[in-house]
């Protein structure tokens, strides 16, 4: 099931940038972040790849959508690179990749096998702890975070709507 | 049985993806899905690492978590932006956006 999900993402994440029609890379982004919420569904967060879905999957892909047929349209030819732009930043990300992974590869982590799905292996990221931790203002509460969201949301909101009316 | 190491390569190359199309995209909308990948890949790492190293805490958990909801507003507030400048200069090109006045 690792592996199905891995070489989805990796693909996907490929596809995303290589594809020439935007809206193609909009579809390629939305498999990217479904296999990434199969991913925390793996690591035992139900609650996490389920906000994944929803908020990403559900919300964020389609407002890309929208927004790329009231912009451009399916137009092909938002993918004219400069070959010389093009091969530096392969260059580039090229040399990140190998950098991280080296570090990844040679680091003597802390040794942790991938279970099954193991929701009740960690009573902690039970929905019933998460709620009270994030409504919480004690020792580890996340209440503070948790409002400022919510005023970061409403600031949107109204920001969204000032900046995209008609005038 | 995995090694929770090889999600750290999945992230990177989620993450060095999102590097390349942010560097030689040209339309302000794909800059904007790269950024979304990169981010995501974040996300993946927080939640990594918060499983690896403290299987029974929850901060790289609930950090993942806000930055899902943050990343939610910024993307909303940049397709805003873009929907005026394409209703301005009927492009969205970054070649084509030289002057950032109203």
């Amino acid at each position: 099931m690792f592996v199905v999900l891995a070489v989805l993402i990796m693909l996907s994440s490929l596809a995303t940038v290589m594809t020439k029609s935007i809206v193609r890379a909009a579809t390629y982004l939305l498999f990217v972040l479904l296999g990434t919420a199969g991913m925390y569904f793996l690591m035992g967060y139900t609650f996490l790849g389920s906000v994944q879905v929803m908020v990403y999957a559900g919300g964020i892909i389609v407002l890309y959508v929208f927004s790329i047929l009231l912009t451009e349209g399916a137009k092909d030819e938002t993918f004219k690179r400069k070959a010389k732009d093009a091969s530096w930043g392969f260059l580039l990300s090229l040399v990140g990749f190998l950098a991280f992974t080296g570090v990844v590869l040679t680091h003597q982590f802390k040794s942790y096998v991938l279970e099954a799905p193991s929701e009740t292996a960690s009573a902690v990221t039970s929905i019933n702890s998460i709620g009270t931790n994030m409504l919480s203002t004690g020792e580890g509460g996340y209440l503070l975070p948790f409002e400022a969201v919510s005023v970061l949301l409403l600031a949107c909101i109204v920001g969204a709507l000032l900046i995209a009316r008609k005038r | 049985m995995i090694q929770i190491e090889y999600l750290l390569i999945v992230s990177a190359v989620m993450m060095f993806a999102g590097v390349f199309g942010f560097l030689t995209r040209r339309s302000t909308l794909a800059i904007l899905l790269s950024v979304e990948l990169m981010l995501n890949a974040t996300d993946l790492n927080f939640a990594v690492f918060n499983r690896m190293l403290y299987p029974d805490g929850y901060e790289g958990y609930f950090f993942a978590l806000f930055s899902i909801a943050i990343s939610a507003a910024e993307s909303a507030i940049a397709i805003a932006i873009m929907i005026n400048i394409y209703r301005m200069i009927k492009n969205i090109q970054v070649d084509e956006l030289e002057k950032m006045k109203w």
